[in-house]
């Protein structure tokens, strides 16, 4: 009955999906927590906030405004014109894009709290000691806040691993391209399929539960380790 | 002193609290009703045609069969089941949730080919035509309304031609969604959805092309001793819904 054929195309794009989200959100997240740790203008909040809107909102409100924003009248209807598609929706890539914007303050907020806790000190040394900026960021800034990065890309995998509300909105269900885990268990839940549902579930519980974990023990050792 | 007071509204409260909690579930002349969300509009003004009728308040609940049926598996607290399709109310049935004989067909749906573009659809030509690049349709193995426009486009034969431009939505109302976001220029919807609006273009598809959508009942075994939820399925099966049916793009036969 629990043919595996059918219970892997979710867990691997799943996968692909989470592994491609993180790049993407460590490439944009960073450079935005560290704008937000170091600069003192006044509405930096208000840009901490926005990035932080999809902690509140629900799935369904942001899977709204992006099948709204992917489709022929959004910025990404206007993408997919280029390459003479209709909509950024019912693809990979807008999934993706749903990904990154859904699970950015998962990433960014811990990154923040890393460079505010590494403050100007060590890179005002680093640059007494004739480092560039963009060399003491690499050399002296990222490697202090290691703890912080690590913590937002394990949080932003695990996140994107389990998202449903956002891609069920904009996915289109198409397998091997927009039918991940989460949306696999719901039609198997639907369909009375409820074996498969258990496989597939009991497999995110057991591996949100050792994300969790190692995520904890990962930042109790790194605290041991600041003096 | 207001502490007292505060204390004894207090415990107004709560009295109040515990004789609401205590009297909800026990009055007979509550009715809760599980119901696909297809059916929600339609429903909706069932409840309260029931209401005026019979002093009887209706609450529905909805939501996909598949999750009603779960939540009743496991105990909600439901007295009547109206289910998108006959398999999951069979099945309520065979698992002793659902009173033996109770079941019976409350609604026929149709299906409608619709485009939110106005001079899109003019029948079922527009499928064999190459000006669109998505039609969505419901995901035919959770629900009825998918399976119905996919035998549909079996009958057609397009089925083939059109099958890598097609986007699933979860539910019906999903695959509306698309088309109405203009996501998909084409889509399959339950008449339902566009029944009570002239926006866009549709062909309603003949009943001839796709096996009945029939979307039964049952009386769940949690109900089965409230007059109120056996008053509200005959009140459902008999004429007075008829127009109301009718209204929302249901039918009571094929």
């Amino acid at each position: 009955m629990l043919d595996s054929a059918s219970l892997w195309p979710p867990v691997v794009l799943t996968l692909k999906l989470a592994a491609a989200s993180t790049v993407l959100l460590l490439i944009v997240g960073t450079p935005i927590a560290w704008w937000l740790a170091r600069t003192s203008v006044r509405w930096k909040e208000v840009v901490a906030a926005v990035v932080a809107l999809p902690l509140v909102l629900p799935p369904t409100v942001l899977g709204f405004y992006l099948l709204l924003a992917l489709g022929p009248g959004g910025p990404g209807g206007w993408i997919a014109g280029l390459t003479g598609a209709r909509t950024l929706a019912f693809t990979f890539e807008g999934i993706l894009a749903g990904s990154v914007v859904y699970s950015m303050p998962f990433v960014v907020q811990p990154i923040r709290n890393s460079f505010e806790a590494v403050g100007g000190r060590p890179l005002e040394v680093a640059a007494t000691l004739g480092a560039s900026p963009w060399d003491a960021f690499w050399t002296v800034a990222i490697p202090l806040a290691r703890p912080g990065i690590v913590s937002g890309a394990v949080l932003g995998f695990a996140h994107t691993i389990g998202e449903f509300g956002v891609v069920l909105m904009i996915g289109g269900n198409i397998p091997g391209e927009t039918k991940v885990l989460s949306i696999a268990i719901f039609e198997y839940v639907e369909t009375l399929q409820w074996a498969r549902a258990h496989a597939l579930a009991g497999g995110m519980l057991v591996f949100s539960f050792a994300v969790i974990l190692l995520m904890m023990v990962h930042l109790k050792r790194s605290e041991r380790r600041i003096p | 002193m207001t502490t007292g007071r505060r204390g004894s509204h207090l415990a107004a409260t709560v009295l109040l609290t515990v004789g609401l909690l205590a009297a909800g579930p026990a009055s007979a002349t509550e009715v809760r009703v599980a119901c696909a969300a297809n059916f929600r509009d339609a429903a909706e003004e069932i409840g309260s045609a029931f209401g005026t009728a019979t002093g009887h308040a209706v609450t529905f609940s909805f939501g996909s069969t598949g999750q009603l049926f779960a939540q009743i598996a496991f105990g909600a607290p439901f007295d009547a089941f109206l289910a998108a399709d006959r398999a999951r109310a069979a099945k309520a049935v065979d698992e002793g949730l659902a009173v033996a004989g109770s079941q019976f067909t409350y609604a026929f749906g149709r299906i409608a080919l619709f485009s939110a573009d106005t001079g899109l659809v003019h029948g079922p030509e527009v499928l064999t035509a190459p000006r669109f690049s998505k039609l969505a349709v419901a995901e035919p193995s959770v629900a009825p309304y998918g399976q119905a426009a996919v035998e549909a486009m079996r009958e057609l034969g397009v089925l083939g031609l059109v099958s890598d431009r097609v986007v699933r939505g979860l539910s019906v109302a999903q695959a509306y969604q698309f088309v109405r976001s203009g996501n998909a220029e084409l889509g399959f919807v339950a008449l339902s959805q566009i029944a009570y609006h002239a926006e866009g273009s549709r062909w309603i598809v003949p009943t001839r092309l796709h096996r009945a959508i029939r979307q039964d009942a049952v009386l769940l075994v949690r109900g089965a001793g409230n007059d109120a939820a056996k008053a509200f399925l005959a009140f459902l099966a008999g004429g007075e819904v008829l127009e109301i049916l009718a209204k929302y793009g249901y039918g009571r036969g094929e």
